[in-house]
């Protein structure tokens, strides 16, 4: 398959401009890319999602074209999104089957019985009959695969499929690629994660600012090589780790349990402190309380049993619990939180990055009037300093890429100039060049003596990033670490088993 | 004593306009369009069919000279068209150009109201009634006619049997709609596309055509029940604003039977039970208890409203796109 010089436009906004890719079967491609880079886009061409502006698509020798998704779909493409695109109150065969229009009768068991003999013969563990919103993460991907099997792709794209899964389902997910690929199917798997590169993919493309850049064997490469081309400009791979400058205690959590809503304990008895000029990393597969942990110490979380106490410079403490989420910002604890859907907290999609910016100082101004200047300076100084590329300052937030929303949101938290910073996810699905920045942006936090609390889903990042890593297990605390000398096996195994014992 | 069967078939003939209506609906809603101008459409249904078939029973000096099929066919196709038209209207507007499906839905109410009033305020001044009504007896009695044996069976023929054709092809309508919407693939990604449309669209459905088409056949199922209401119900007299707030109860009703168009069938009788309760509890001269059983409806609709928001299973929940619009390349 190629793609020849295909170019997209959104608006002013060039998303791929004369990109020229060969995708082969039987191999494994990664498309690598900064973002905002056009990856994303280019392979929503190729799944009938967008249409290209100009530029050819050929499909062994043929050339094609694909208006539709069904049309990629009677190619034999099929494109597993970022976001999940499964109907939640339906069964994973009804997702399955849904938009084909076999000839024969509408028959929901003789597909189950077909789905169950595709997962039979590639190890796939899937129940016909579970609902897609009682599945975790990986079991609605491994759905979304299933699904583009059972229509019979050859060509399959998975966009950032990672992200969202813990090591040891990424090893699971590659093994079952690596099957396909071995299969003849032709595989290209979009991410950020050099060292994912490296180990799944047969041949690297890489794209820069929607251009294609360069394409070479995974063999002949090498990480530093990769960030280069992606970013255009030598980068260094090493994230810093100064030592802690003279921590004292700033958040003391003992003892805290929650429940959410519908009753189910999230967190169980977490006893932990936070030092000033440190950062404290907490690992844990997604969902085990690192949300319900941030929230109740920023206040938005009701806590069930326990205390959280801030720790003033001359060691008086104050606690924090009953105090509602201003007073306790006041005090100079920051959120940011990044959730999965990256719009969800925080940002406001259809306004603009100023207006965005004054969602933290609303209140100060004048009488019944806002302060607009400062937050107008606010945003041009992240837009600047972050590298967030936009058309301009007066751009809804929601018009921007991933990452480049995060930078928004990161670098208004960090603007506060915070006491304690509680940063969730802050480079979740950010390229590595962003990533960097976010992670020197934390580091000045942290020798600036912010008590800076890092939930982060990359446990190499965690392990070279944090001065102590607090690992999380099904809402109790499994263990903590120092970071200096903990590897990531003993941290993975924590993360799935209380204390990181053999059970 | 309670007067059963004289008050069942009476609740059903107030609740069949209702089952027409929130079928309609409901199958509007289930491709992710909230049309609030169901009440408007149940309008224009109605008053379309009543100028077809006022045209058609005054072409003739004698009524009865009618031909029966063509006296029924001409205002049902009529009612039908009329209900077509407003959902090609709505879809036009919300599907097409994308616009507010709440703003787009109550200002088809309101036209529709007005509509109805407008052409049935003319019709009044053409025939120079002394009363502000028209009556269409000779039509409406073949709306109404029953099997010949119904009026032989007792409290069965009573119950069962003495309703028109329109009341048997409601519960029809809504018993395939709940099949289809079920047990087929058509249902199936219909679902898809109310849940989640760019799940749909990535599946190769659509998006256009099924919306279009469920919420233009929506509306006209609505229509059938603004024509049942003057045809059936009321002996085909046609008076300004007799319709009342039914289109507003066929809308609360979806919310009441969770989406399906089965558990409307019992859910509209009960309503329509409620409608007219106030009848048959005898309250003596004491008009403002009267008046308070007349709340009744609007009471169980609100404590319906509570209860189902506090329910919280997954599948009881309104379609997840509901009343959003759907542009592929949005971000």
């Amino acid at each position: 398959m190629r793609m020849r010089d295909i170019s997209k436009s959104f608006g002013q906004i060039q998303a791929n401009s004369a990109v020229s890719l060969d995708i082969y079967r039987g191999e494994i491609l990664a498309l690598l890319g900064e973002n905002g880079s056009g990856k994303t886009t280019l392979m929503n061409m190729l799944s009938g999602i967008y249409f290209p502006d100009s530029g050819e698509i050929e499909i062994d020798g043929e050339p094609v074209v694909i208006a539709s998704p069904k049309d990629a779909f009677d190619k034999g493409i099929g494109m597993i999104h970022q976001h999940f695109k499964l109907v939640n109150v339906f069964t994973a065969a009804e997702n399955i089957i849904l938009g084909l229009e076999d000839e024969d009768a509408f028959d929901i068991a003789a597909a189950c019985g077909r789905i169950r003999a595709i997962c039979d013969s590639y190890g796939f563990d899937v129940d016909p009959d579970q609902k897609v919103y009682d599945m975790s993460v990986s079991q609605k991907q491994t759905v979304e695969i299933v699904k583009l099997l059972y229509r019979g792709a050859d060509i399959l794209i998975l966009d950032e499929p990672t992200a969202v899964l813990t090591p040891q389902e990424t090893d699971r997910l590659f093994a079952i690629l690596r099957n396909m690929r071995d299969d003849g199917k032709a595989i290209v798997i979009i991410t950020h994660k050099l060292r994912e590169v490296l180990d799944i993919s047969d041949r690297v493309a890489v794209l820069r600012k929607g251009a294609y850049v360069g394409a070479m064997a995974t063999a002949e490469t090498s990480p530093q090589e990769m960030t280069n081309m992606m970013v255009g400009h030598q980068v260094s791979l090493n994230i810093d780790r100064p030592a802690p400058v003279d921590p004292k205690e700033r958040i003391r959590v003992s003892g805290v349990t929650v429940r959410n809503q519908e009753g189910v304990v999230k967190l169980d008895n977490v006893s932990f402190t936070a030092r000033s000029g440190e950062i404290l990393g907490i690992a844990g597969i997604s969902g085990c309380g690192q949300k319900e942990l941030l929230e109740a110490i920023a206040g938005l979380q009701p806590v069930e049993v326990g205390s959280i106490e801030y720790i003033h410079d001359n060691g008086r403490s104050e606690q924090l619990i009953g105090k509602d989420p201003l007073e306790i910002a006041a005090l100079g604890v920051a959120l940011s939180f990044v959730p999965e859907d990256r719009l969800g907290m925080g940002l406001v999609g259809n306004m603009d990055l100023t207006d965005n910016m004054m969602l933290r100082s609303f209140r100060q101004g004048r009488g019944i009037f806002t302060d607009r200047k400062g937050p107008r300076h606010l945003a041009e100084k992240v837009v600047e300093e972050l590298e967030v590329s936009t058309d301009s300052i007066s751009t809804p937030v929601r018009k921007l890429s991933g990452g480049n929303v995060q930078k928004v949101l990161v670098g208004r938290e960090i603007s506060s100039s915070p006491t304690v910073l509680l940063s969730a996810y802050a480079v979740r699905g950010l390229d590595v060049n962003s990533s960097y920045l976010i992670y020197d942006l934390i580091n000045q936090q942290k020798e600036r003596g912010v008590a800076v609390v890092y939930v982060g889903e990359d446990l190499d990042v965690l392990l070279e990033f944090c001065d102590r890593i607090l690992v999380l297990c099904g809402g109790k605390v499994s263990g903590i670490v120092d970071g200096r000398g903990a590897t990531k096996n003993e941290v993975g195994l924590m993360m799935t088993k209380l204390g990181g014992e053999e059970a | 004593m309670f007067d059963l069967v004289s008050f069942i078939p009476r609740a059903v003939a107030q609740g069949i306009p209702l089952l027409f209506g929130s079928t309609g609906e409901i199958i509007t809603e289930k491709s992710g369009n909230l049309n609030l101008g169901i009440p408007g459409v149940m309008y224009v249904g109605a008053i379309s069919g009543v100028i077809g078939s006022f045209m058609y029973e005054h072409s003739f000096a004698d009524p009865t000279q009618m031909n029966a099929v063509l006296a029924v066919l001409i205002p049902l196709v009529c009612c039908l068209l009329g209900s077509l038209l407003m959902g090609l209207l709505y879809c036009f507007l919300t599907v097409t150009l994308r616009a507010n499906q709440n703003v787009t839905g109550l200002a088809m109410t309101t036209f529709g109201v007005g509509f109805g009033n407008f052409f049935g305020g003319s019709l009044i001044k053409l025939t120079g009634a002394e009363v502000p009504s028209i009556a269409l007896s000779a039509t409406s009695r073949l709306f109404r006619t029953t099997l010949p044996f119904a009026d032989s069976t007792g409290w069965f023929g009573k119950v069962f049997l003495s309703f028109g054709f329109l009341a048997y092809l409601a519960i029809i309508i809504a018993l395939v709609a709940a099949f289809v919407l079920n047990r087929t693939r058509v249902g199936l990604h219909l679902r898809a596309v109310g849940e989640d449309p760019a799940t749909a669209d990535a599946a190769g459905i659509d998006i256009t055509r099924y919306k279009y088409i469920t919420t233009c056949l929506g509306c006209m199922i609505a229509g059938l029940g603004g024509l049942y209401y003057v045809m059936d119900y009321a002996n085909g007299v046609w008076s300004n604003d007799a319709f009342g707030d039914r289109g507003w109860l066929a809308i609360a009703l979806v919310i009441f039977t969770i989406w399906h168009p089965e558990v409307s069938i019992p859910a509209s009788i009960l309503f329509g039970g409620l409608y007219i309760i106030y009848l048959y509890i005898p309250t003596g001269t004491n008009l403002a208890v009267k008046e308070l059983y007349k709340m009744l409806p609007y009471v169980v609709t609100i404590v319906v409203l509570v209860f189902s928001s506090l329910r919280n299973k997954r599948e009881n929940q309104p379609p997840e796109s509901l009343g959003l619009p759907y542009f592929r390349e949005d971000r």
